[in-house]
């Protein structure tokens, strides 16, 4: 097989004194949808934001289609701009428009033309939903839009691979569904995605592996019906009995 | 006491080229201490301490020390050294002096913007120059319009301070009229026209722009 789409070797993240990651390893390969799950502060949004290297480490190495993720900036720009990224809490930009906030990235980092740019953010708002939207500002939307518009911001720089920080936990629960199908016909697509999230319908319907962190490190991964049916760590089992146990849910 | 109402009209244009003093050294001190100001903020929120560490000191400084010191420090200082007169040393006080709080104004709006913001647009591969120019400071700007209306005005009545360094403004002209004609009151009263006169200039221009400046935050 083809060298990963995204490598994780050995990674070690320190906050301080506190060490949250501790020895991952990780790969996703082209075109594969990988889920981490896990309980809130195992490390799972830490160990996505090393990979576009909004957080720092101190240990290890991780490659994104080949690229070394660096200090140095320069080139941490570059590798960014093939690395799309969604946020929990989106982070519209609220001062643009919704084709603004899409354009900015193909203006600004690809140096493409105005009508150039449009045409590719049209092309992604319609892919997810939002093309009536375009001259709307992000106030004027809902959760479920906004999150929506991020993605098809991160679309537009037509990135190599996608990262998801819990895309759908700030959202109201009627609102997740469509932004689950988005990313359900992203995955459909062929894109490569990382994702973190706690919706355990989405990782068992759509992922082709899923990943259990605990406390730093990747306790078992495999495919989803082999974690979720027959997990072989009792801390799996755990964590998955309080999420999918009906109203166990935190 | 007597109030002659009627010296008001009288003596309102022998005001006309003190009030133009006021705004011209409030207006050219406003611009010095933007410029002051913006890089103060973007030195301050450095990591790096050689920009930092003066940019404090300079803060502290002159918020530490009454606008009337500095003024007579910079007007004999500047006389001095550089043979300077009291207009430019009048506006080159009254900049560096709101410089330092337009700078903790910019600094203040500037870092109240979610860090979320910076992050996303530094996903999007871009500099982190860029991003601030781009997504943090057009944001900033806009919660720094009301400190910064705030802080005008102010420099404004400020000016009045450089009455002290033999400055022809508002002030000096009200009580040099005054010890020739007896009628302070009335004098004071026409100084204070034009000062209101002039804050009711600067809060509609600010309400002005505050009101086009809305228009993204609509909800």
């Amino acid at each position: 097989m083809d060298a990963p789409m995204i490598g994780i070797h050995g990674l070690h993240k320190y906050f301080g004194e506190s060490h949250v990651l501790r020895g991952i390893d990780l790969s996703v390969a082209q075109s594969e949808v990988v889920v981490v799950i896990g309980a809130s502060g195992s490390g799972k949004s830490t160990l996505l934001r090393c990979v576009n290297r909004l957080e720092d480490f101190q240990e290890g190495r991780v490659e994104v289609n080949g690229r070394r993720v660096r200090d140095d900036e320069r080139r941490i720009n570059a590798l960014r701009s093939h690395v799309g990224m969604v946020f929990q809490h989106f982070n519209l930009f609220p001062h643009m428009t919704v084709l603004g906030n899409v354009t900015e990235g193909p203006t600004q980092v690809r140096g493409l033309g105005r009508d150039e740019a449009r045409d590719i953010a049209r092309r992604y708002l319609d892919k997810v939903g939002m093309g009536d939207f375009e001259n709307a500002y992000p106030a004027t939307l809902s959760g479920g839009q906004k999150q929506r518009v991020a993605i098809a911001r991160a679309l537009a720089m037509e990135p190599d691979v996608m990262l998801f920080d819990e895309p759908t936990s700030a959202l109201d629960p009627e609102l997740v569904g469509g932004v689950l199908a988005v990313m359900r016909g992203l995955a459909e697509d062929g894109m490569t995605m990382l994702v973190v999230t706690h919706e355990m319908g989405f990782a068992s319907e759509v992922a082709d592996t899923v990943a259990f962190m605990d406390q730093g490190v990747i306790l078992e991964s495999g495919p989803p019906a082999t974690i979720f049916n027959d997990p072989q760590q009792a801390r799996t089992r755990e964590f998955l009995g309080q999420v999918l146990t009906p109203g166990g849910c935190t | 006491m007597y109030y002659d109402a009627s010296a008001l009209i009288k003596y309102f244009p022998y005001f006309l080229p003190a009030a133009w003093m006021t705004i011209k050294i409030s207006v050219l001190g406003i611009l010095l201490g933007l410029g002051l100001g913006l890089t103060a903020a973007f030195a301050r929120i450095s990591r790096r301490t050689v920009l930092n560490a003066p940019a404090r000191a300079y803060v502290y400084v002159i918020r530490g020390t009454p606008l009337l010191l500095q003024l007579l420090f910079i007007y004999y200082g500047m006389r001095s050294v550089a043979g300077l007169d009291a207009v430019p040393s009048a506006v080159l006080a009254l900049g560096v002096h709101n410089g330092a709080y337009i700078g903790e104004v910019f600094r203040g709006a500037i870092q109240s913007i979610a860090p979320g913001q910076m992050e996303a647009a530094r996903s999007l591969g871009m500099s982190h120059c860029r991003a601030m120019f781009r997504i943090i400071l057009p944001q900033a700007l806009k919660r720094a319009v009301p400190p910064l209306g705030n802080q005008f005005i102010i420099a404004l009545k400020d000016s009045s301070l450089a009455s002290a360094i033999t400055i022809n403004e508002l002030l000096l002209k009200a009580q040099q009229l005054a010890s020739s004609n007896f009628m302070m009151m009335e004098m004071l009263t026409v100084a204070a026209f034009f000062y209101l006169f002039y804050t009711g200039v600067f809060t509609w221009l600010f309400a002005r722009v505050e009101a086009r400046l809305a228009v993204s935050a609509r909800t």
